[in-house]
């Protein structure tokens, strides 16, 4: 292989040169033969780049290979059945991925608009002199770990919330039906709901869908922005023509992002919720359920059936978040690229 | 200012400090400069929030309040933003034209926005650190673990010495498998490259958002139920090692490409290898910088609750022992004892949780310190060390060859790999360019 090929191999004589003159200069192709302490140096390298397939077709391997007894005891009632009763061997995901896909949903809700307008400000408005403790601020509020959301929320959020949620429920209850809470004006009725699992979820993506938006806010260019500015733009202006049309893939991206981790979010939501396995259709109404906090409350059940349920609601998960953070990757490398400007 | 003598324009000037006072004595005294002021908040805008502000808050009190039947502090605190909104979308119309005002109102969500993300990052860590006290105020919370303490023991019994002694053992066994393979991984990707490359990336972007309890799985599937192995320690060091890998990844790998290419040509100029040139030249570089990825990788693993909920195993025991045994760890501890129905038990469980923070903000603030440097940029230690070294160069250079090398910041790692006069032309770092370095 020659080592021009790679960017990052040897250095291989000059760079292929436009001719300058008569006699036409041809570039010596130079191949830099790899001594042996390279090549396993490479090859080492290789297997622990190599790994990340390993690590994730294990993960995949395993969880289908565990997840078969459940899936073949029922069949494709595992998608259709909302109840999750091993032991009658009657089970399916059909209440808890949509309801798990809920409490998502309105943690974008919730966290989007945040998010966006804290990356702005932080790009846009912030002093100069705050931008790097803001930054290192959102990082920290990304690195806070789960659990400690889920004891702020079910302890500090929750009490505080109700009101608010009562308010909701009894003023727009019977014009909007899904924040109808049915089950009477007492306060449980109004705990443990899907609504507030997904604020507490919002906050825990909220630093994701920040930092990612801030970083391609950043990067819209000086140029353009100054161009705004001399045709007479306020500043919000400029921000409306030139930084969010220019972050728009990424901030598409990191919505993707932050909806994937929405998804996989497990500890805060299973100290929350209360679980139940219906359909939910009423957000503000006691009990939710989402797959990953359904691992978490049930794994504990010892009979070899239950578990492998549990693998296959668990692969259904990796596959999901696995499909909805490649294509944000895609997203967002195809962003950093430039290739949403037009220049 | 050589080229030209004419004083500079006084209209451009604001009405600043005039001029010397013996202006007509001296006719060309070289005034200061004064920056003109663009932007800024002046005393309006000021006393606009302000109002809207006040006077939003005492409407919304009123309806809050009095009038309407409302209740608790959050639905409060969102009528008076939106009060505060409209009150100043109000004021703002009364004195500006439409499209300021419309400026205006997004800066204000914007500031309010980056302030609502201050409070609740603050709020948290308060509100933690408050309902921890009760308990981390006793000193037996960090040096019993709960072996002796029932359910309505005194606060003053037990502690979280096994959680806290299992967190470190087990993140500490997850960094030692999860540094070397995500370095390597990083190093493969940015130094070898290749084809594989991209999808690597691809994929570690994606294994960085894996849901944490889908490792849990995987590794209670592979070890526990198909192994074998009892729930143990080691086994949810495993589970962390999922999920710490690829943010070491990530973050090295993006220190390793800062590394700048001209330190690589230099080693490889001198003939090294690309083993000797990652090893000597591009990992003392960007050394901080991976320092930084370890501890961020670290802050990650040690907060994981769901791997380890699946894989270590709860017990009340004290187990330094990762290996055999159930080992509980901090945030499993919290898990464990929030949803007991005592008082004293979740103060317990808050109690961990201060601690548990406490670590993540120490590993969290160490990454920051170390990562504040770019890969190659030297402390000022080092920098006066090779300005020393320089000097002392230039003057043994002088006596010697006369055009010898030029003093420049030489980085070390680069120094380490040849011999120091030879490599300077090659590898002056950009750092050197940048003013206050030298």
């Amino acid at each position: 292989m020659t080592a021009a090929a790679e960017p990052a191999a040897p250095y291989a004589g000059a760079p292929g040169q436009p001719d300058r003159g008569p006699d036409k200069d041809v570039p010596r192709i130079i191949t830099a033969p790899a001594t042996p302490g390279d090549r396993v140096f490479r090859g080492v390298l290789r297997i622990a780049g190599y790994s990340v397939f390993a690590i994730m077709g294990l993960i995949a391997f395993f969880l289908i290979l565990r997840g078969t007894d459940a899936l073949r005891s029922v069949g494709w009632s595992f998608l259709t059945e909302e109840k999750w009763q091993t032991a009658a061997h009657n089970f399916g995901i059909a209440a808890v991925l949509p309801n798990g896909l809920l409490i998502a949903v309105i943690a974008l809700v919730i966290a989007v608009p945040v998010a966006l307008s804290t990356a702005i400000f932080i790009s846009e408005y912030a002093p100069v002199r705050l931008r790097a403790a803001l930054v290192s601020l959102v990082d920290l509020m990304a690195a806070i770990p789960s659990i400690i959301y889920g004891l702020w929320g079910l302890f500090f959020l929750q009490p505080r919330i109700i009101g608010f949620v009562r308010w909701l429920a009894n003023h727009f209850g019977d014009a909007i039906p899904f924040l109808k809470v049915r089950t009477g004006d007492i306060g449980t009725s109004y705990t443990s709901s899907t609504f507030i699992a997904g604020v507490v979820v919002s906050l825990m993506i909220i630093p994701i869908v920040t930092s990612l938006s801030r970083e391609v806010f950043s990067q819209a260019p000086q140029g353009e922005r100054e161009g705004a500015y001399a045709l007479g733009s306020t500043r919000w202006g400029m921000v409306r023509t030139v930084v969010l049309p220019f972050g728009r893939g990424g901030v598409i991206g990191a919505i993707m992002l932050g909806f994937g981790r929405a998804m996989g979010e497990t500890i805060a939501v299973a100290l929350i919720i209360s679980p139940n396995f219906k359909t939910i259709t009423h957000i503000l109404e006691n009990g939710a359920n989402s797959i990953s906090a359904l691992i978490a409350l049930r794994f504990g059940e010892s009979d070899a059936l239950s578990l492998s349920a549990l693998m296959a609601a668990g692969l259904v998960l990796f596959a999901l978040t696995l499909l909805v953070n490649v294509a944000a990757g895609f997203v967002i490398n195809r962003s950093r690229s430039g290739a949403s400007t037009a220049d | 200012m050589t080229t030209l003598d004419l004083p500079p324009v006084a209209a451009s000037e604001p009405a600043g400090p005039a001029g010397p006072a013996g202006a007509d004595a001296d006719p060309a005294p070289p005034r200061p400069e004064i920056k003109v002021r663009l932007g800024g908040v002046t005393r309006d805008d000021v006393f606009t929030v302000a109002g809207s502000l006040v006077g939003s808050l005492a409407l919304n009190w009123m309806l809050y309040e009095r009038i309407l039947p409302f209740s608790g502090a959050f639905g409060f605190l969102v009528c008076w933003y939106l009060l505060f909104l409209a009150g100043y979308f109000v004021l703002g119309r009364l004195q500006w034209g439409r499209l300021m005002v419309r400026d205006r109102l997004v800066s204000v969500v914007a500031w309010s926005s980056g302030l609502l993300v201050v409070a609740l990052i603050a709020d948290q860590i308060g509100y933690v650190a408050s309902r921890g006290f009760e308990a981390a105020q006793h000193l037996n919370f960090f040096t019993e673990s709960m072996e002796q303490t029932a359910a309505l023991s005194p606060i003053t019994s037990g502690g979280a010495l096994n959680a806290i002694v299992g967190s470190l053992e087990q993140l500490g066994l997850a960094t030692l498998f999860a540094v070397p393979l995500g370095i390597a991984a990083a190093i493969f990707m940015s130094e070898v490259g290749g084809r594989m490359a991209r999808p690597v990336r691809t994929l570690v972007e994606a294994m960085t958002a894996l849901p944490s309890i889908v490792a849990g799985l995987f590794v209670l599937g592979v070890v526990i139920i198909t192994l074998g192995f009892d729930k143990s320690g080691f086994a949810a060091s495993l589970a962390l090692t999922v999920m710490m890998m690829p943010i070491v990844t990530r973050a090295a790998e993006v220190v390793i490409r800062l590394v700048p290419g001209t330190l690589r040509e230099a080693s490889y100029a001198l003939g090294g290898s690309q083993w000797r040139t990652v090893w000597n030249v591009v990992l003392p570089t960007a050394r901080p910088g991976l320092v930084t990825a370890v501890v961020l990788g670290m802050a990650r693993g040690i907060g994981e609750t769901s791997p380890v909920l699946l894989t270590s195993g709860f017990t009340s025991q004290f187990n330094a022992d990762p290996f055999h045994e159930h080992q509980v760890s901090l945030p499993l501890y919290i898990w464990n004892y929030v949803k007991q129905p005592y008082p004293d038990m979740i103060a317990r469980a808050f109690a961990a949780g201060l601690t548990l923070m406490v670590l993540v903000l120490v590993l969290f603030v160490t990454a920051r310190v170390l990562g504040g440097r770019r890969p190659g940029e030297l402390t000022r230690r080092q920098r006066r060390r090779i300005d020393r070294e320089a000097r002392r160069a230039e003057a043994s250079a002088r006596s010697t060859v006369p055009t010898a090398v030029q003093s420049a910041a030489v980085h070390p790692a680069a120094a380490h790999a040849a011999t120091p006069a030879a490599v300077h032309p090659a590898a002056v770092h950009p750092a050197a360019a940048l003013p206050g370095s030298s």
